[in-house]
């Protein structure tokens, strides 16, 4: 029984922008990457990798006049379970035994305790192959210009439907088809890839690494050493950045690294330079996404059949969830009563896309935007009006037949952009500016005209449908040695904010402040499975967790001494008082699904998520008509995330969002030769710097969901969603030209642009 | 760093005549010495284990190889003298705004404190930023050897992708810019894939010399478009004797177009290039109407 509360004068520090947790030890250079640790014995470890896209190993030749004594010598026959990186599907095989399926796919280990050494013998080594016609493109796949994935080279598929089509486009005063591509992107987090490996005394395995979800590299060593959980150990060491580049990878390099530890008895660490991890690792998908929807002659949307195709390329990996998110954003945020959506992930012969910040939605979200432009286009109607009318409300239907019962602010997020983005005046006067600019003929100096484009996007918080049920995540807070209340989760901190925002939870919840929190290091011998940190889910699922382990933390610690505890002095005294007299102090909570949230992944019906987030962006565009640079000149964005825990990280987030988005737009494209990527390097894969990125203006809406910590939704992917398609509308108001494939690089945009002018003259 | 950096070797001699000698007996044995100034582009090419293990002469702390001095043919730019100088210098600032406007456009402030104009001569990339410029101008290489100098046009200089002139005995002492001629207007247009850290697309400086309302001169110099920077003596030919007018400037860029043949390669394509190249060359004869 609680008889007295403690003190509550405490300011809370949910809402404030505390000082970042890591942010002195990584700034100062005290922080310890994986490739700072250098443990005793160490050796180096490299991977031979296949130098053509598709073929069948005959040979491989080791240089005789090279010293192989010292290198330890890894392939597909040393290892002692199951030769795949278990994931959704185990189809992709550690190390190639055979057949080659893409470019730089692993087949060959090598270990060596010096690192100059290792790189002579890479190049001593010689895979002699003999090739197979490689399927590059999603075209080619769908042909099946050769069977790369079982029957029809469909990895996955998925229909959502609703209403009755063919009523829908009955009642249509115009119905509009168009298609819209989108390419590959590399995420460029600033540490690449790489783990250390060891083997135990006891036979027990452990790795250590730059990594997003030690479980998820914890399940495939399990399959890949035949060794039971407890033999395996992951942990995260300080990471560089992720964007869902460390989801699945860091599975496939832990399982290399683990080889060559246990061949060579050894540590091993395992670390890629900028050009190996740009050429084998994980990009976003490319995507085809074919619209044909109809409007009545009030612009309200009747009819929506849309069709997905991604490049899930040649193993399943995640492709299929990515598929899914994707299908599930493909209408945009509005409400539709007859739709169609088809979805399918199809196998290439280039390294296996997978997830990627937005995970799927950015792709459809990107096509379903672009289409209201052009359906408003067809009435003549203003982008900003069609969106007023179709957009979701309280109350609204998704395709899913989901009901949006609370915090839906897609019309809040578009009238504040709207708002103080001055979006209706700004856009009349670029029209008359350019009409100016373009009437000026070539000759004549410079000549740039601008646009202004908006988007609407809503983004699901959490895993999908029955994910988080599934997952049935654990996550704990117990009382550290010192009396210091300490998460335990296997959430990582990857640059986003983690630490800080659980600290500020868990501070919150006990009324001690957010620095006497501890948060454990993801361990996971140590750490219960918390779930990945991905889909936006750290804040939302497992700040949740954490804050209900707080309050009967403190419900506990009252019942210990109803007298409590008025700062974090007295807090520590109670809890060591604790520890001594009743011992450990350890609350683990699981998750549990909101009330009232259904899902049939059978029939893709139902809540397929708990809540949404939602974002409007508008953006202005200069666009050089000498030289077809399109630049951003400035961003309003405002983004609904429930509750900004921390503003400043929230903003950081959408600001690092947006430019990542802006960059997919504009300027990143993957170039391939010969069906290996070509630009390996930050000199020839480019991605904005600061001088790229405009102003940003960013609101953050605050419309808090009753299935979150304070109301929280969620930050970390609704940012990419919404820009790419704004800054193609604000090239179409600028210049006239649509361009419905990103990115928009200057050599489309000026041919595009030339053309027309030819055309004219 | 994919290349084995313990198996580098450099060398660094005391002072400049003992450096020349230094290079000029490596010349002649089997592994010739490679002079080094900031090594910004060399960085890059050992990261990617892109070069054959090769010795190294490190000039860096010659100050003998630095200023900007003033004389009477023109501004003398000794080799060492780094893109953050030359943007700021100001006597280059006032007499060459060209070369001051390239040097701000080289990669971006920290590549611009150690990359040199000699390295940027002497790694001879076709899309090095300020080597049009230096062929607009009418730049002259001094090139030394311990046993004489010797000048050398910059039109000249490259005999064809990333080779010269330049004997492996040779060091880039200095540039000259000899003094512009009075009513030389410059331009200078980068189009990189990016605003800074970039390489060009095309690259492109001019001078232009107006008297009594004619062209009596004009340079035209690109990069990015061919082995070599190059000049495009037709498109020069097109202004000659010419008012500046929207018509000389279109036939100039017809021209141009028709004498390039720039490539695809990893950064744009050679339609793109074509047509912005032409489209530069409207945007500087434009720049000097001014």
């Amino acid at each position: 029984m609680v008889t007295r509360s403690p003190a509550v004068n405490r300011p809370r520090s949910i809402g404030r922008s505390v000082p970042k947790k890591d942010a002195a030890a990584k700034v100062t250079g005290a922080a310890l990457y994986v490739d700072d640790l250098s443990p005793e014995g160490l050796l180096h470890g490299a991977t031979v990798r296949s130098e053509i896209p598709a073929g069948r190993i005959t040979r491989i030749e080791f240089d005789s006049a090279f010293d192989w004594s010292q290198v330890t010598i890894v392939d597909h026959r040393d290892i002692p379970g199951n030769n795949c990186i278990a994931l959704i599907e185990y189809d992709q095989p550690a190390l190639v035994e055979n057949e080659i399926r893409h470019a730089d796919e692993p087949i060959l280990l090598l270990a060596h305790p010096d690192r100059e050494k290792l790189q002579q013998a890479l190049r001593a080594v010689k895979v002699h192959c003999e090739p197979l016609e490689a399927v590059l493109t999603m075209e080619r796949s769908i042909a099946c210009a050769r069977l790369v994935h079982a029957t029809d080279n469909v990895q996955k598929r998925f229909l959502i439907q609703r209403g009755d089509l063919e009523a829908g486009f009955a009642r249509a005063h115009k119905i509009v088809e168009r298609e819209y591509r989108v390419g590959h992107q590399e995420h460029l987090y600033i540490e690449n890839n790489g783990v250390i490996a060891r083997m135990e005394a006891d036979g027990s395995l452990v790795v250590e690494g730059s990594l997003q979800c030690p479980y998820y590299v914890h399940k495939a060593l399990m399959h890949l050493m035949g060794l039971p959980a407890e033999k395996v150990r992951v942990v995260q060491t300080v990471t560089g950045g992720g964007f869902g580049g460390k989801e699945e990878y860091p599975s496939m390099i832990s399982a290399h690294a683990a080889l060559l530890a246990r061949k060579s008895g050894r540590p091993v660490k395992l670390i890629y330079d900028r050009m190996e991890d740009i050429a084998a690792t994980t990009k976003r998908h490319p995507a085809i996404v074919r619209h044909r929807s109809g409007v009545t002659e009030e612009g309200e949307l009747v009819a929506q059949d849309i069709d997905v195709i991604m490049d899930g390329g040649a193993y399943v990996t995640l492709s299929p969830v990515v598929l899914s998110r994707g299908i599930l954003h493909a209408g945009g945020p509005y409400r539709c009563p007859n739709v169609r959506i088809t979805g399918r992930a199809v196998a290439t012969n280039t390294p296996p896309n997978g997830a990627f910040r937005g995970f799927g939605a950015p792709q459809t979200l990107f096509a379903a935007e672009l289409h209201m432009d052009h359906l408003a286009e067809s009435l003549g109607m203003d982008p900003l009006e069609i969106r007023r009318r179709n957009l979701y409300r309280l109350g609204d239907v998704t395709p899913t037949g989901q009901v949006l019962r609370e915090s839906v602010s897609a019309s809040e997020c578009l009238e504040k952009a709207v708002k103080v983005s001055g979006y209706v005046k700004r856009r009349k006067a670029l029209d008359a500016a350019n009409r100016k600019a373009l009437a000026r003929p070539a000759g004549k100096g410079p000549r740039k005209v601008r646009g202004i484009g908006l988007s609407l996007v809503h983004h699901g918080a959490g895993f999908t449908g029955s994910g988080e049920v599934k997952l049935a995540s654990i996550a704990s807070l117990d009382l550290s040695p010192e009396g210091r209340p300490r998460a335990l989760a296997a959430s990582t901190e990857i640059g986003q904010g983690t630490v800080t925002i659980f600290s500020q939870m868990i501070g919150d919840a006990l009324q001690v402040s957010h620095d006497l929190v501890e948060v454990a290091q993801p361990d996971t011998l140590r750490v219960p499975n918390s779930g990945p940190t991905v889909a936006s889910r750290t804040c939302m699922v497992v700040g949740g967790l954490l804050s209900q382990a707080a309050a009967d933390m403190r419900a506990r610690l009252l019942e210990f001494d109803p007298r409590g505890w008025s700062d974090d002095r007295s807090f520590r005294k109670l809890a060591l008082r604790h520890l001594k007299e009743r011992g450990a102090l350890r609350i683990d909570r699981q998750y549990q699904p909101p009330s009232g949230i259904e899902w049939n992944d059978d029939t893709y019906t139902g809540d397929a998520y708990g809540v949404f987030a939602w974002a409007c962006n508008v953006i202005e565009v200069e666009v050089d008509l000498d030289t077809g640079d399109a630049r951003p000149v400035e961003v309003v964005t405002a983004n609904d995330v429930g509750k900004a825990i921390h503003p400043r990280l929230a903003e950081g987030q959408i600001e690092g969002g947006v430019s990542q988005a802006l960059g997919w737009a504009i300027l990143e494209e993957l170039r391939w030769k010969d069906g290996r990527v070509w630009n390996q390097q930050l000199t020839n894969y480019i991605i904005p710097t600061s001088m790229d990125c405009p102003p940003m203006k960013v609101i953050v809406v605050e419309n808090p969901y009753s299935g979150g910590p304070f109301g929280a939704k969620g930050v970390g992917e609704l940012p990419m969603d919404g820009p790419a398609p704004a800054v193609v509308a604000a090239v179409r108001h600028a210049t006239g030209q649509w361009m419905d494939e990103i990115p928009i690089s200057p050599e489309r945009l000026l041919e595009k642009l030339a053309r027309l002018e030819e055309a004219l003259t | 760093m994919r290349a084995a950096l313990s198996r580098l070797r450099v060398v660094r001699e005391p002072n400049l005549a003992m450096t020349a000698r230094a290079l000029e007996e490596s010349a002649e044995g089997p592994r010739p010495l490679v002079p080094m100034a900031g090594g910004t582009d060399l960085f890059v090419y050992l990261n990617a284990g892109a070069l054959p293990e090769q010795d190294y002469l490190d000039l860096w702390h010659l100050d003998e190889l630095r200023g900007v001095i003033d004389t009477p043919g023109g501004v003398r730019i000794h080799a060492l003298e780094t893109f953050a100088n030359l943007r700021r210098d100001p006597l280059v600032k006032r007499r060459y705004p060209a070369l001051a406007e390239a040097s701000s456009w080289v990669g971006a402030r920290q590549i611009q404190n150690r990359a040199t104009i000699a390295g940027n001569i002497a790694n001879g990339s076709p899309a090095g930023d300020s080597l049009p410029v230096l062929l607009a101008l009418d730049a002259r290489i001094r090139l030394v050897r311990f046993s004489a100098p010797r000048d050398v046009g910059f039109d000249t200089f490259y005999t064809g992708y990333r080779t010269s002139v330049r004997h492996p005995s040779e060091l880039i002492h200095s540039i000259l810019l000899p003094w512009p001629l009075p009513g030389t207007r410059q331009y200078f247009r980068k189009v990189g894939t990016r605003l800074a850290q970039a390489i060009s697309k095309v690259v492109i400086a001019t001078t232009i010399t107006v008297q009594k309302g004619r062209v009596t001169r004009a340079r035209i110099a690109l990069g990015s478009v061919a082995a070599t920077v190059v000049r495009v003596p037709s498109a020069e030919d097109a202004l000659l004797g010419e008012k500046l007018t929207p018509a000389a400037a279109s036939e100039a860029a017809r021209r141009l177009r028709e004498s390039i043949h720039p490539i695809d390669d990893i950064r744009s394509t050679a339609a793109h290039r074509l047509r912005v190249a032409g489209r530069l060359v409207e945007l500087a004869v434009a720049d000097a109407l001014r």
